[in-house]
């Protein structure tokens, strides 16, 4: 896979968590993931993407939303950043909780560690970055081995 | 693809027949529309087909969520017919397969209400 990276920089309204997943969607594809990988990896960014649009930013038409796509030798990393008070980490309950089942929310993070490798969450006073890898496994999706 | 519902009525269920995508915006609240559209008339035993729904995401699992109390909170009944596997997966790992009433086909789901 050759490295590469792409940035886009969008508004806090619904279009861009459908134009995020999108983009997801036909990157990872391009990338060499299977169907299933795809969905997942374009769910999680749709999610996080709503984090950002919805929690973060709070729809304020004066703060943006960037979502950066890197494909590296061996993962896909898609950072998005918002620019709201900061995600309170302590403050996500467990949805799989029987107390939190029937609650109507509280579940885009966990679907988002549920379904990539490696997500990071770094909450600021400026913003929330948060950063999901998939790790590309095999020669069909064009990466290079470890030892190389 | 966009979220449509209509509605049928077999020996005395509601059956809702969804297709498209249940997610943040517009899916979520047609959906949510359709539910309180049909207690608000005293249609409370509710068969929701998911056959042709191929997408969904937190906030429609919410939703969906939503839709199961409130009906029950009335004294209904709501159940879910023909999952997608992609909905029924979502379902598994978060835990609520075991809440909703799943079913697999229409007839039998229609004789397990009350």
């Amino acid at each position: 896979m050759t490295d590469h990276r792409v940035s886009y920089t969008l508004d806090s309204t619904l279009e861009t968590v459908d134009s995020a997943e999108q983009t997801a969607s036909r990157i990872a594809a391009e990338t060499g993931f299977g169907e299933d990988e795809v969905m997942q990896i374009a769910m999680a960014v749709r999610e996080a993407a709503v984090n950002a649009v919805l929690h973060g930013n709070a729809y304020d038409p004066g703060k943006k939303v960037s979502v950066d796509f890197e494909r590296t030798g061996h993962d896909l990393v898609i950072t998005i950043r918002d620019q709201g008070r900061g995600l309170d980490l302590s403050k996500i309950p467990d949805p799989l909780a029987p107390e939190n089942l029937l609650k109507t929310s509280g579940r885009g993070i966990f679907l988002i560690r549920s379904f990539m490798d490696e997500v990071h969450i770094h909450p600021s006073q400026t913003g929330t970055e948060i950063k999901l890898i998939k790790h590309v496994h095999g020669q069909t999706a064009g990466g290079k081995e470890a030892s190389q | 693809m966009s979220m449509k519902c209509s509605n049928r009525q077999v020996d005395g269920i509601t059956i809702v027949d969804c297709s498209g995508r249940i997610t943040l915006g517009e899916g979520s609240v047609i959906l949510r529309d359709t539910i309180r559209e049909l207690l608000s008339k005293g249609q409370k035993k509710i068969l929701l087909n998911l056959a042709d729904v191929n997408y969904i995401d937190s906030s429609g699992i919410g939703e969906l969520v939503s839709a199961f109390t409130t009906v029950r909170n009335q004294g209904g009944e709501l159940k879910l017919l023909n999952l997608t596997k992609k909905v029924h997966d979502l379902l598994q790992i978060t835990k609520l397969y075991t809440v909703f009433d799943v079913k697999d086909e229409e007839a039998a789901a229609v004789k397990a209400f009350g």
